[in-house]
């Protein structure tokens, strides 16, 4: 407690306390923080859960009044989306696969609405929930580890799956023996691809939580001006730069949120497209 | 520890979505596309023949104008040609009757004349043997002087 102290204690545990998860099962009684495996982080799952149920609700209800004639405006613009996202799997997907374009529209809308949860002012979601009794709340499920890797470790299942589904068990062996040196380097050849293919789910779930969970942690620096510097005559000076530093960082994030969640996307569709590739 | 048991709810949340959007969004958005598609094909593949049978019905438009025309143009000059036989034959009539007008009245002159020239051939030997008589006073016989008195009116005649 004396180091945080030393910090300026207000600021740490401001930080601290938006970055801790709402947690369920097997906590830490004192950080409120995971102690093992079997803990559940309620906000995480109560948000995405809650943003892929409007994603079902919307494309539900879109479902209803498709029309084949003249779309509507809400109708046009899911069909520019689908398009898009149709363009990026032709583009880069070989060979026909009816699970992968879904997939990828699933992943650039949900992570997208996930990692917009991200412009919302960081105090006003927590505070409303301080209402109700709720102590912490982390609104952006995707600066939680679980739901960057579940995302990652989805696609690194199916890039397994289509591994061995196309090149057969024993293709999918000879890729981690013979490649990338050929077959007098096995012992490299393994560590390599092993290497390679782990990568995969780690930088996708990891690129996603870095980018966001720092812009999280930025729009609480930027908040953080306002509520520990804004005292007496200084607010004059202070707020206004907070809301100037705000509204350029919400632009700027405006387009990290919709950058990673088009990386993502493309890149579960490359790596798929990797797997569907027989000749290694 | 940041990666907690969520990350199983996160991933059965992911697939659950996958499906639901492929089942409810993709599927029927991609059906309806297509149907839009095929729509926006046979609409330009039925302008597209449209046009064609426009230009065909135009063709035999001009066709059926430019026979129609020589038909028109035929019958005028039929009819001009039978406005002149018809006129020619009126005049050739008029001519005719004319003619035959004019001959009757001849005739009719020409009987009248020799009515008159009778009728003053008899009164000129009427009036002939009347003067003879009051100049040789009865010595004339009419009976006995019947075949010169005829030949006199011969003679007059």
């Amino acid at each position: 407690m004396s180091a945080k102290e030393q910090s300026g204690g207000g600021t740490v545990e401001y930080i601290q306390h938006h970055l801790t998860n709402l947690c369920a099962g097997d906590c830490d009684p004192v950080t409120h923080k995971a102690a093992s495996f079997w803990a559940w982080h309620l906000d995480t799952l109560f948000f995405s859960i809650a943003l892929g149920a409007l994603i079902v609700v919307v494309s539900w209800r879109l479902s209803l009044r498709l029309t084949a004639g003249v779309p509507g405006g809400f109708q046009n613009f899911v069909e520019s989306l689908v398009e898009f996202v149709s363009g990026q799997v032709k583009d880069s997907f070989p060979g026909h696969n009816p699970l992968i374009a879904p997939m990828a529209l699933t992943i650039f809308v949900w992570v997208w609405l996930m990692n917009f949860m991200d412009l919302i002012p960081v105090d006003l979601l927590p505070v409303i929930a301080g209402f109700f009794g709720i102590q912490y709340l982390k609104v952006v499920p995707t600066t939680d580890l679980s739901t960057t890797f579940a995302l990652s470790l989805t696609v690194f299942i199916l890039i397994v799956y289509y591994n061995i589904k196309v090149k057969g068990a024993l293709g999918y062996l000879k890729m981690f023996l013979f490649h990338p040196f050929g077959k007098y380097l096995v012992p490299v050849n393994i560590v390599m691809t092993l290497i390679e293919e782990l990568a995969k789910p780690l930088s996708l779930g990891l690129r996603l939580f870095g980018n966001l969970f720092a812009g999280e942690l930025v729009f609480l620096l930027i908040a953080l001006i306002g509520g520990t510097l804004a005292v007496g005559a200084a607010a004059l000076f202070w707020l206004p730069l907070q809301v100037v530093l705000d509204l350029g960082w919400l632009i700027f994030h405006l387009l990290i949120i919709t950058l990673q969640a088009f990386i993502f996307m493309v890149l579960t569709i490359v790596y798929l497209g990797m797997a569907h590739v027989s000749e290694h | 520890m940041n990666i907690t048991v969520t990350l199983i709810g996160q991933m059965a949340a992911f697939v659950l979505l996958i499906w639901f959007v492929n089942k409810v969004l993709w599927g029927p958005l991609n059906n309806l596309l297509a149907e839009r598609q095929k729509r926006i094909a046979d609409g330009l593949a039925a302008a597209e023949k449209g046009k064609h049978e426009l230009e065909l019905s135009e063709k035999r438009a001009r066709e059926m104008l430019r026979e129609a025309k020589t038909q028109a143009a035929e019958i005028i000059a039929q009819s001009e040609k039978r406005a002149t036989e018809i006129i020619e034959e009126a005049k050739a009539d008029a001519r005719s009757e004319g003619e035959r007008l004019i001959a009757a009245a001849r005739a009719e002159i020409d009987q009248e004349v020799n009515r008159a020239k009778e009728q003053l051939r008899a009164q000129v030997a009427a009036i002939a043997v009347a003067g003879a008589e009051r100049i040789l006073k009865r010595e004339i016989d009419e009976k006995a002087h019947a075949d010169l008195l005829q030949d006199l009116v011969a003679q007059i005649r």
